[in-house]
């Protein structure tokens, strides 16, 4: 008897499936632009909107996406324009969503804190046939955009002041990518959690990090370690009886040690031997003629 | 008469309610390779950011090819080639997609074609990093980094590029690389303005140097005759024949 014969482990599976691709597809952004804890941020203001879905007995879900878009923006307009820095406007997210969200959820009729536990560090039985249909339809808006506009979104992340001479739409790209971060943030809510769930949209990149020199193909392999910890996390939690986040993430950072090990020992491998060949080869014919 | 390529006038930049920038005029015709000198703080790096509208003009009018900068959208004529920065990104980018992001600027969304890639190809092929395309840019010396800014700047062919101190920390064959892909350039009819304190190999492609002190014009003309002193320690310089001479040397020999 498989776990997978349960309806509710298909659609935690399915469910997992999607924040394994969505969560680093759009973290590998975040963490380029070394805003590795927006995720975070935005997850604690996503809190405050459960529990006005709580307060107004409305789903969640809802709430959850319009506070959160609404957090990522101000986060980023008070990075674009204010003077506080950026992670000082992250810490402000972070103290008020976690306070808002407990002090609505004590006035909410029915609030409860299993039901706050669920939502903080996800559980599998969780993610009901619409929470599916609403979740894949975001992924799938999320995974397009990125696929359109992921090239300009790397330019101008990994040099803002370029991109702008480039004419890029750069304040336009940086509101897109907040967003994005919301809506992943909501994506993954149900399965991961919200206090876990900036750790599959950063540690699946840094694991890629220690074994790629890319971004192409840093997001290649962050993808395929996202999916991995999400789907394992979820069939193991089954069988553990665990929260499904903090078995992901647990095994998402188990992957990130063994991909920094492997990492180190082919570096040291290569490092006296191939690097330096290289290096040497390629100078050569341009120095030569000199 | 074609337009200007930069046509600044009275242009002035203050930081915070102080002065970075006054009343500076700066025309730069096609053709033109000018020098913009000064000592730290002279407010040379903010000239060009003003040019390219990074900072903001608080007083005066811009141009560049003829149209006004707050209708220009032309991006793609300018290559603009940063101070390297020691600090990375949080996630490596190889060679290659560091300067194909300079594409970006005529491709806007659409895929890429045949005709980008070969625009990429010769770009890196021009600073002679063709054997590292596919090597993380953190790997680079800091040389090296540098010719990946000008290879991207090079990749939609622009009439103008502008360079802000593009030897500062750069190793002496890096910088005859970087005098060498100029001097191709300006060849083929490239207008360059170059941010520096010193000139190195460079000296012999520049027609015009712009020297800065505290946000003023201090001197713009004919770079003075050079051999000499960058072959040799300025404060070792020979002797200064007459006062235009030695403005322009006593303004050259800033560090």
């Amino acid at each position: 008897m498989s776990a997978l014969e349960f309806d509710f482990m298909q659609r935690a599976l399915v469910a997992a499936l999607l924040v394994g691709l969505t969560a680093p597809a759009v973290g590998v952004f975040l963490v380029q632009r070394r805003l590795a804890l927006m995720g975070d941020g935005i997850g604690h203001v996503a809190l405050t909107g459960v529990a006005l879905g709580f307060l107004l007995s409305t789903a969640p879900v809802l709430t959850a996406v319009v506070t959160a878009i609404a957090g990522a923006v101000v986060i980023e307009l008070v990075r674009q324009h204010g003077r506080t820095g950026g992670d000082v406007a992250l810490a402000l997210l972070f103290y008020g969503g976690i306070a808002g969200g407990v002090l609505l959820i004590g006035l909410a009729p029915g609030g409860s804190n299993a039901n706050l536990l669920s939502y903080l560090f996800g559980s599998l039985t969780a993610v009901s046939p619409a929470d599916v249909v609403v979740i894949s339809a975001l992924s799938g808006a999320l995974l397009l955009t990125l696929a359109v506009v992921g090239r300009q979104l790397f330019a101008v992340c990994h040099d803002e002041e370029y991109a702008r001479v480039a004419g890029l739409p750069v304040r336009t790209l940086n509101l897109l990518l907040a967003v994005s971060a919301a809506v992943t943030v909501t994506v993954a809510m149900r399965v991961v959690g919200l206090l876990l769930v900036s750790a599959l949209m950063v540690v699946p990149v840094a694991t890629a990090q220690q074994l790629v020199r890319g971004f192409r193909a840093t997001v290649v392999v962050s993808l395929v370690a996202g999916v991995l910890a999400a789907t394992s996390g979820v069939l193991g939690s089954y069988y553990v009886d665990a929260a499904p986040g903090a078995l992901i993430v647990v095994l998402a950072l188990c992957g990130f040690a063994v991909a920094t090990l492997a990492g180190t020992l082919v570096r040291r491998l290569r490092g006296t031997s191939t690097a330096t060949a290289s290096e040497t080869v390629s100078l050569l014919p341009r120095e030569a003629h000199r | 008469m074609t337009d200007p390529v930069i046509d600044l006038r009275g242009g002035s930049v203050h930081y915070d309610g102080r002065p970075a920038l006054e009343a500076v005029d700066l025309q730069v015709v096609a053709g033109e390779v000018v020098a913009v000198l000064g000592a730290n703080g002279s407010g040379k790096s903010t000239l060009v950011r003003a040019l390219l509208g990074l900072v903001p003009l608080s007083a005066g009018q811009l141009s560049l090819f003829g149209t006004p900068a707050a209708h220009f959208h032309d991006w793609p004529r300018i290559g603009w080639v940063p101070q390297r920065t020691a600090a990375s990104t949080g996630v490596p980018a190889t060679v290659g997609e560091v300067v194909a992001t300079g594409r970006l600027a005529v491709r806007g969304l659409r895929p890429a074609r045949a005709a980008d890639r070969v625009a990429v190809a010769r770009a890196i092929d021009a600073v002679g990093l063709t054997a590292r395309t596919k090597d993380s840019v953190g790997t680079l010396s800091g040389g090296q980094q540098q010719r990946v800014l000008i290879a991207r700047a090079l990749t939609c062919d622009p009439d103008l590029l502008v360079l802000d101190e593009p030897t500062a920390g750069v190793d002496a064959e890096s910088q005859h690389a970087l005098a060498d892909t100029l001097a191709a350039l300006v060849a083929g009819g490239t207008t360059v303005v170059v941010v520096t304190h010193e000139l190195g190999p460079m000296s012999d492609l520049v027609t015009r140097a712009v020297t800065l002190a505290a946000g003023r014009v201090l001197h713009d003309g004919p770079p003075p005759d050079l051999d000499h002193l960058h072959l040799h320690d300025p404060h070792h310089a020979h002797p200064v024949h007459g006062p235009h001479s030695r403005t322009r040397s006593s303004t050259w020999g800033l560090r």
